[in-house]
């Protein structure tokens, strides 16, 4: 059966080396650093068995539970995780901007706590977010130069709310330009390292998020989910990512990369925290229009409540694994994990079977024309003229074309003019409006896939983490030969259906980390989380 | 809504007012041709157009014998909602630069527009008022091209599918330019947001930008190329600024940019299906520079056709001069633009539905165009009775009091001549009766079996009857003496005892006159 999970943050104070040793950790969740001034909530006793006392899953409620009891003040452990970010923000480098006023946050937290106020769910709660997110006082590039130190007037809603429920905001984590990569490589200032192996990336394009709450210096992030952003370095990283329906999570102070596609995910090191995370953050919002108003559900009431002690936690639930992204082109380790995922599904009472999603070779290019053409249009707004970086010219166009040519990596220029290319007259119909087409086949496919099943799992990326340095070669590679199988194909299928999904860290220690990705119907995000839960509290057992 | 948005920028009053205007040190070098801020400074505020000089008439007359001009408008009208289309911002004409602004409007990254639901209302308004049909489904869109006024590098407008299209508005002309009805058809109404304004203060080498327009809702009103001479634009332009008033949708203000009209003119010579070459005429500041620039326009046209050189008209936007009364050319077309338009998605698809229309369509005040027809009809009615009441009085030597007829009567007699149930002819009859003897209107008609014949069938048998009687006379018509149908429209009045719908008569009279023999 699977292998322990591993908790990369321990090792990596100690070991700079490309393999982690295995160690007797039997829990999933954040574990205080022995070298921190102030050591972080101590959540669980760490060697009892999970028959006889169940490890608490979250960090967040751990940490609401210590400042309640008083055992520590917010201060300390603002502290702490600032100690913790200074020790290894040498070595993974997730972040662009570290907050100033954490510890004046955590000040006023503390005097909260001693007036008897009532706390927000997120109080105390350290949150990265990534940089595409706007923040009010702090700057927001979108990992671009032609942003470079641009601060913007207001708070993204994500942040709002994140801020509302007493989280602090840590700092802005790093990411491909406007999350146009799945490396992180593409940042226009500095290349984040993957926790587990710092010779290794973290993914992308929220690779700065998803290493940052793997390296223990957040307890949660915000990320942002184009293509598989949130769901493919979740992977990378070893931690639990997810991406919710569109509409789910308000855009209002997203940098546009594709507008119909684009969804801010979350990050934990738990399904709980991230669970709680997202319920914190969703809901409509009156300044973004494709907001759905549903009423949200407690996300994680029904995790807490879950009885996964019993021996069949999840009997009937339907779950399909998706034929095709177990193709030839997979990784074999990658196979063979969730093949076990699979049969651990079944222990705990799912029947499982095999789907197949015929239009699935059609999502990658279908996607790419949608998402390309979109930001050949969201990013014109970065002409030089009202923010960011202006390079002066005599006359209008070479005012444009300076500030954009030195303002986007190769990267963004790639796919504006690839998108330009796809909306122009004449090609609209060929391009854009076929690929509309495809994507309602694709959700089609995928609605009668979840009308037969409950969830449908596949792996979150083909592959597991890349060296650093190598994928630009596979992206250009893909390109040329347009095979869906060498992206991370999955997670794109998905995005195009709109559902939500899950990632969970399936450790094998002695190499980098594999992701499961659960999908669920639109709207379906307790589902999702609450299998997520058990999945994840029973493979502690194993 | 609005407390987040303000918020954000009253906390950064002066960053924004750095960024936008005094960024680099104060200058955004980039040359750019004015075109938006010029203004008109001698013109009157008169809506009606004044006569073109006489001059020019003159030569345009002689011209147009040979020519034949086609003109469409696209008028641009900025709607008076509270807010902006897509953001809490109000807008004021001639407030500080950038002093109506947010995130939105200015294009920041990760704002998203809102869509403000007047402007679908007054959209919908419009178009009901311009006799369109409305789309129950439509959508935006977004049209692309980079402009320092245009903050996101796109335009919100609607393409394919406009919220109202296929339309059209009655025009009457003023009795000095030889009067008459004309209809234009409307070829589309659609939504969409207006730019800033571009400042050239200083000296020249730089730019500024105001955004306080940028966001406010317009409706592009596009005509289908239905006018011919430069006093039917204006009138057409100057109905559309009093509909767009009587609706309370705009203040239709030209001064201040608040209805806009480019026109688009060609020429061609009279017999030529072919459409002559576009030309697109900006800069119009009142209905009266329409005119003058339109005729203008067709003068030169057509001076060029005559001359052979009708290869130098050529697609472009021509701009009018106010002082100098002409038109030049602005910047010269090459090729088609490509806006790249795609659907908007960031906002949701306009649904409506039937029962909002037709609430709104319900709630319409009776139009200008209405109002004048239905004033200069019963002004018509009253002229004539009036008139014969005077003369009776005068005959007979009596006061208004005096005479039987009540004013209810006299109302009734109106209402029953322009419903149709009594002929004028008969009306007048009536009227002596009333005003001799007294009575009601309905009581002399059921008497005196007066009730117009309005059945064809009925009026046809009759028609048959006075052709068959008259061989004679129905030879001589068909030999060419035409004018004898009036002959024949007499013997069945005569027929019908006054009674036949005269334009039902004359209808079918003319039809078994002409049917072949």
């Amino acid at each position: 059966m699977l292998s322990t999970l591993q908790n990369p943050r321990l090792s990596l104070l100690h070991h700079h080396h490309h393999r982690f040793p295995l160690k007797g950790h039997r829990h999933l969740h954040i574990t205080p650093s022995a070298r921190a001034s102030h050591p972080l909530p101590q959540p669980t006793a760490t060697q009892s068995p999970p028959s006889t006392s169940p490890p608490p899953s979250s960090t967040i409620l751990s940490i609401r539970h210590s400042l309640l009891s008083r055992r520590q003040t917010a201060v300390q452990l603002a502290e702490s995780y600032l100690a913790r970010i200074q020790q290894t923000e040498p070595h993974i480098r997730s972040f662009l901007h570290i907050s100033n006023s954490v510890i004046k946050e955590a000040e006023e937290l503390d005097r909260k706590i001693e007036r008897n106020e009532e706390l927000g769910p997120l109080a105390g709660v350290f949150v990265g977010v990534k940089d595409n997110i706007c923040t009010a006082n702090m700057p927001s590039t979108g990992g671009s130069k032609v942003l470079e130190g641009y601060r913007p007037p207001f708070d993204a809603t994500a942040v709002r709310r994140v801020k509302e429920c007493g989280g602090i905001i840590v700092g802005k984590t790093n990411l491909d330009e406007f999350g146009m990569g799945s490396t992180t490589e593409g940042s226009a200032f500095q290349v984040t390292a993957n926790p587990w192996d710092v010779s290794r990336v973290p993914g992308g394009s929220s690779g700065g998020s998803a290493a940052a709450v793997s390296a223990g210096q957040c307890v949660v992030s915000l990320g942002s989910d184009t293509g598989g952003s949130v769901r493919q370095p979740a992977s990378f990283c070893g931690v639990v990512g997810i991406k919710p329906t569109y509409g789910r999570v308000s855009r209002y102070g997203l940098m546009a990369y594709a507008s119909s596609l684009d969804a801010i995910g979350c990050f934990g090191s738990s399904v709980v925290d991230t669970g709680i995370l997202l319920h914190a953050i969703s809901g409509h919002d009156q300044l973004d229009a494709t907001t759905s108003k549903r009423e949200v559900p407690d996300f994680t009431s029904q995790c807490t409540s879950a009885s996964f002690f019993e021996s069949k936690p999840l009997k009937g639930l339907r779950v399909g694994v998706i034929r095709e992204t177990l193709d030839d082109g997979v990784d074999g380790a990658i196979k063979s994990s969730i093949y076990e995922a699979a049969a651990h599904l079944e222990e705990l009472g799912c029947n499982v079977t095999e789907v197949s999603l015929p239009s699935f070779s059609l999502g990658l290019p279908a996607y790419y024309i949608l998402a390309l053409s979109e930001s050949s249009s969201n990013l014109s707004r970065y002409d030089g003229i009202r923010y960011g970086n202006q390079i002066g010219a005599d006359e209008l166009n070479s005012l444009y074309g300076d500030s954009r040519a030195k303002g986007f990596g190769s990267e963004v220029k790639l796919r504006i003019l690839m998108g330009t290319y796809a909306l122009s007259a004449g090609y609209y119909d060929a391009y854009y409006k076929r690929a509309q087409q495809v994507r309602t086949l694709i959700q089609r496919s995928f609605k009668d896939a979840l009308d037969k099943n409950d969830i449908l799992i596949s792996p979150a990326a083909p592959s597991t983490a890349y060296s650093i340095g190598m994928t630009y070669c596979l992206l250009l590679l893909v390109r040329r030969k347009n095979d869906p199988l060498a992206m991370s194909m999955s997670t794109l299928l998905g995005c195009l259906h709109w559902c939500c999904h899950v990632e969970l860290l399936k450790g094998d220690p002695m190499a980098s980390p594999v992701g499961l990705q659960i999908i669920g119907a639109a709207f379906d995000e307790a589902k999702l989380l609450k299998v997520g839960h058990i999945f994840e509290q029973t493979l502690q057992g194993h | 809504m609005t407390s987040i948005l303000y918020r954000g920028l009253q906390t950064h009053p002066l960053l924004l007012y750095k960024s936008v205007l005094f960024r680099n040190n104060g200058v955004m070098y980039c040359t750019i041709r004015s075109s938006q801020t010029q203004t008109a400074t001698y013109e009157s505020n008169k809506t009606q157009p004044k006569i073109s000089p006489k001059t020019q008439a003159k030569t345009l007359d002689k011209i147009l014998k040979d020519y034949e001009a086609i003109i469409g408008i696209e008028t641009h009208v900025q709607l008076n909602t509270l807010s902006k289309a897509f953001c809490s911002c109000p807008y004021n004409y001639g407030s500080q630069p950038n002093t109506s602004v947010c995130p939105v409007c200015m294009g920041l990254p990760g704002a998203l527009p809102v869509l403000n639901s007047k402007v679908i209302e007054y959209a919908v308004k419009v178009g009901l008022a311009l006799n369109c049909r409305i789309a129950l489904n439509s959508k935006f869109d977004r049209k692309q091209y980079f402009y320092p006024d245009l903050p996101k590098g796109y335009q919100i407008s609607q393409f394919d599918i406009p919220i109202a299209s296929g339309g059209h508005i009655d025009v009457d002309l003023p009795v000095e330019f030889g009067g008459g009805h004309r209809r234009f058809g409307i070829t589309r109404v659609h939504m969409e947001e207006d730019a800033g304004k571009l400042l050239h203060l200083g000296n020249g080498s730089y730019s500024q930008v105001d955004l306080n327009r940028a966001g406010v809702p317009l409706l592009e009103i596009v005509s289908e190329p239905d006018m011919r001479s430069g006093i039917e634009a204006a009138e057409y332009g100057a109905e559309i600024q009093r509909l767009v008033r009587y609706l309370g949708v705009s203040n239709g203000n030209m001064q201040e940019g608040s209805l806009r009209c480019d026109v688009n003119v060609s020429v061609r010579p009279i017999g030529q299906e072919k459409f002559g070459t576009k030309v697109e005429i900006k800069n119009l500041n009142s209905f009266s520079s329409i005119n003058r620039a339109i005729d203008f326009e067709i003068t030169r046209q057509a001076a060029l056709y005559n001359e052979g050189k009708d290869d130098e008209i050529v697609q472009e936007t021509r701009l009018w001069e106010e002082g100098a009364q002409k038109t030049v050319t602005m910047r010269k077309k090459e090729g088609l633009s490509d806006y790249r338009y795609f659907p908007e998605p960031d906002l949701p698809e306009v649904v409506l539905s039937g029962e909002y229309v037709d609430g709104i369509h319900d709630s319409l005040p009776e139009l200008p165009e209405m109002k004048r027809r239905r004033g200069a009809e019963v002004k018509l009615a009253a002229n004539w009775i009036m008139g014969d009441i005077a003369a009776y009085l005068k005959n007979e030597k009596l006061s208004i009091d005096e005479i039987k007829l009540t004013p209810e009567e006299l109302a009734e007699l109106i209402a029953s001549i322009k419903g149709g149930t009594i002929s004028g002819k008969i009306g007048k009859e009536i009227l002596f009766e009333l005003i001799a003897k007294g009575g009601t209107v309905k009581g002399l008609i059921k008497a005196k079996d007066l009730v117009q014949i309005v059945d064809p069938a009925e009026i046809e048998s009759m028609v048959d009857k006075v052709i068959s009687e008259n061989p004679k006379q129905l030879e001589q018509y068909r030999g060419g003496k035409t004018r004898l149908q009036g002959y024949f429209a007499g013997q069945v009045m005569k027929e019908s005892k006054g009674k036949a719908n005269p334009g039902l008569l004359n209808k079918i009279l003319l039809e078994k006159l002409n049917a072949s023999s």
